[in-house]
């Protein structure tokens, strides 16, 4: 893939050479640049599966057959944010990348946003939970598509203290994601008059959360808050089951639990937890076809996660936009500006816009694990419980902190 | 106080692989004279083969802990015969680089078809639920991992230490030449040692299904703290590496309960002061 990529890239260069002195308006070539864990903790919700999501998005945007002529490479990020900026840095300055999609690791992401709008160039990310993408840090080449800690502390947080849970203790991912989810959480906690009476920072990728779990027991919290990810959440969740943590009384609070969590921890250990994504390919006939096609292009046979629906969703409108546009201006802020305009709609998150700060709004939904004997499918994990309306999930404009809010 | 207690007993558990895996690195060091790096890939095969005999084979957790040691054993000593022998007498960086790459490709095969986030292995029925010891809820698997860890390694001490085969096995470190001249296939010897190392991991592998995931990388988060215990304990003791083992299990315990954000570099600052002091490790001799 990674030769065909540069064959094309070379031929696209040739072409853009010989056209160039034509018409610069309609340049009709974008290079996407797909940023991931590729093997890590975080590659099963992102990773190899959003590669296949945008080469979809390009497929199905029908841009081939207008003379449109888009490339997508890939790169792995390993969770390191200077290995995320560097792989960034050559992609604009060498490879002449206009965009780069999902990136997970709210670290690494906080990062690239820096390089992104130092080189103007589109930046959608999917994978990243942090919600300072489109607040303290937000940025006018970002655009933040599926989900955000904001969201998920008023949706699960909000929920489980609403239920009677007001007494909290965090595992916490000992970086920004984990920092900035506990820090949204806390908020809804004191909001609604619960209280946090400790916690914990364990560094990220942790085998073995026992020592955790046991101060989070003694510490006689009614809920244990999951400030975690991936492979730490399922870690959470299995030796939470083993340690009797559940059955003893405390609940577990998955503010963050992906699809393919769900299907590494089994619904044996997973049944009953409560939790908030955007997007699940059970939801009707559009998310269902879309999925089965997704699924076939896995090499385990993966039904797509929330992260790689919204790096789809996000590279159509994209190139929605460019359409629109007549061409490829290669100016990031132009395009995102564009992209603002345009109400968003696909077949994965409905119809929803794009508010200035760069957040994506569309709905959210509360699912629940399903018991083993109410699946009926190697991938039917979920029952719907609620659904959350955007302007309700996410963060109003009127207490953010974009500075470009304030023009 | 009650706090602490149960953060020694939790560290004793984790302390048991740490144990178990440097326990089969000692024992192909000492013996082979090779850095195992595919040890951690190994101890994920094993895991992996006791989730294939669960789920194809209908195997239960008691066969999978006798099956896969001896079919990643099996394993262990193809790759013996087919490349590690070569390397005999040559640098231990040769040894390393080659291992390293094995696991390289084991585990990056194992990604390609299973992803990164693993499959899950239920803990066997008679081992579920746990004891409340007043202090601490023990479930009742991690006592078992305890036990059953400290019998292993044990046993495999007293083979090695104190039985005729083990004499033979030092002996034939010592001088191949010598040992060979009384009729002792070394050769064979050192094949079946890898073997034993190697199904010392999948045996660490098995145990750890339940309460890990079965993972691709399982090993490779593992193996660079195991390896950190081994140059602690000295490298190819075997007593050695079995105290070092648990000892860093309970000291690293005790660093997630006084400062959880230092719980993962603890035993490398250990490793870092000890090498200071004492380069051939605690109980290692000087070359």
């Amino acid at each position: 893939m990674k030769t065909k990529s540069i064959a094309s890239f070379l031929l696209g260069t040739a072409l853009a050479v010989t056209t160039a002195g034509v018409a610069f308006a309609q340049d009709k070539t974008v290079k996407i640049g797909a940023l991931s864990d590729q093997s890590g903790l975080y590659a099963d919700l992102g990773g190899p599966g959003s590669t296949v999501a945008a080469q979809m998005a390009v497929e199905d945007s029908g841009l081939a057959a207008k003379g449109w002529k888009i490339d997508i490479i890939s790169g792995d990020h390993q969770n390191k944010p200077d290995i995320g900026t560097a792989i960034a840095r050559q992609w604009f300055d060498v490879d002449k990348v206009d965009i780069i999609v999902d990136v997970p690791n709210s670290g690494v992401a906080l990062a690239v946003n820096n390089v992104v709008k130092e080189k103007n160039g589109v930046y959608i990310n999917s994978g990243a939970a942090t919600s300072d993408l489109t607040n303290a840090q937000c940025s006018p080449n970002t655009v933040h598509w599926t989900y955000d800690t904001y969201m998920l502390a008023h949706t699960t947080g909000q929920a489980l203290v609403k239920a009677g849970g007001d007494t909290w203790f965090f595992l916490t991912a000992d970086y920004a994601f984990g920092a900035a989810l506990e820090r949204d959480t806390t908020a809804v906690i004191t909001a609604n008059g619960g209280k946090v009476v400790g916690g914990v920072k364990h560094p990220l990728n942790t085998p073995d959360f026992s020592s955790f779990l046991l101060q989070a027991q003694a510490s006689k919290a009614k809920i244990i808050g999951l400030a975690n990810a991936g492979g730490d959440t399922t870690n959470s969740i299995k030796q939470a089951a083993e340690f009797g943590i559940v059955k003893g009384g405390q609940k577990l609070a998955a503010l963050l639990l992906f699809l393919t969590d769900v299907k590494a921890i089994g619904l044996e250990t997973a049944q009953g937890l409560n939790f908030t994504e955007t997007f699940y390919w059970d939801m009707n006939d559009q998310t269902r076809a879309f999925s089965k096609k997704f699924s076939e292009k896995m090499k385990n046979g993966a039904m797509p996660t929330m992260v790689q629906a919204g790096v789809y969703a996000g590279v159509r409108h994209y190139l929605k936009t460019l359409d629109a546009l007549g061409g490829n201006p290669h100016d990031g802020v132009k395009v995102v500006e564009k992209m603002k305009s345009l109400p968003t709609e696909d077949e994965l998150f409905g119809k929803g816009e794009i508010q200035p700060n760069g957040r994506t709004i569309h709905n959210a939904y509360l699912f629940e694990v399903k018991k083993p004997s109410e699946s009926k499918g190697p991938w039917d994990f979920y029952k719907l419980v609620g659904t959350v309306p955007g302007d309700q999930a996410f963060t109003p404009l009127s207490e953010s902190k974009c500075a470009l809010l304030k023009k | 106080m009650q706090a602490l207690y149960a953060q020694l007993l939790v560290g004793l558990i984790n302390g048991s692989f740490y144990a178990l895996l440097s326990l089969g690195l000692a024992v192909i060091f000492g013996m082979l004279n090779i850095i195992n790096f595919a040890h951690g890939a190994l101890y994920m095969m094993g895991a992996f083969c006791a989730y294939f005999l669960l789920n194809l084979v209908g195997l239960n957790y008691w066969w999978a802990l006798l099956i896969a040691p001896i079919l990643v054993g099996i394993f262990g000593m193809i790759l013996e015969r087919t490349m590690l022998q070569w390397l005999t007498g040559l640098d231990h960086l040769y040894g390393l680089l080659l291992t390293f790459g094995i696991a390289l490709i084991v585990q990056g095969v194992f990604q390609n078809y299973f992803g990164s986030s693993g499959l899950p292995y239920a803990i066997p029925d008679q081992l579920k639920g746990g004891i409340n010891l007043g202090f601490m809820f023990l479930p009742i698997y991690r006592a078992w991992v305890v036990i059953f860890s400290l019998v292993i390694c044990v046993a495999t001490w007293f083979l090695i230490e104190k039985t005729r085969l083990g004499a033979y096995l030092r002996a034939a470190t010592e001088n191949p030449t010598l040992v060979r001249a009384f009729g002792v296939n070394v050769p064979r010897m050192i094949t079946l040692t890898y073997g034993l190392g190697v199904g010392l991991a999948a045996l660490a592998g098995v145990l750890s299904a339940p309460i890990n995931q079965v993972r691709p990388l399982m090993g490779a988060d593992l193996i660079i703290v195991v390896f950190a215990v081994v140059v602690i304990g000295g490298m190819g003791s075997i007593m050695g590496s079995i105290i070092t083992g648990f000892a860093l299990g309970v000291i690293e315990g005790l660093t997630k309960y006084f400062y959880p954000e230092a719980s993962n570099t603890v035993v490398f600052v250990l490793m870092v002061l000890v090498l200071l002091v004492k380069p051939t490790g605690l109980t290692g001799r000087a070359a």
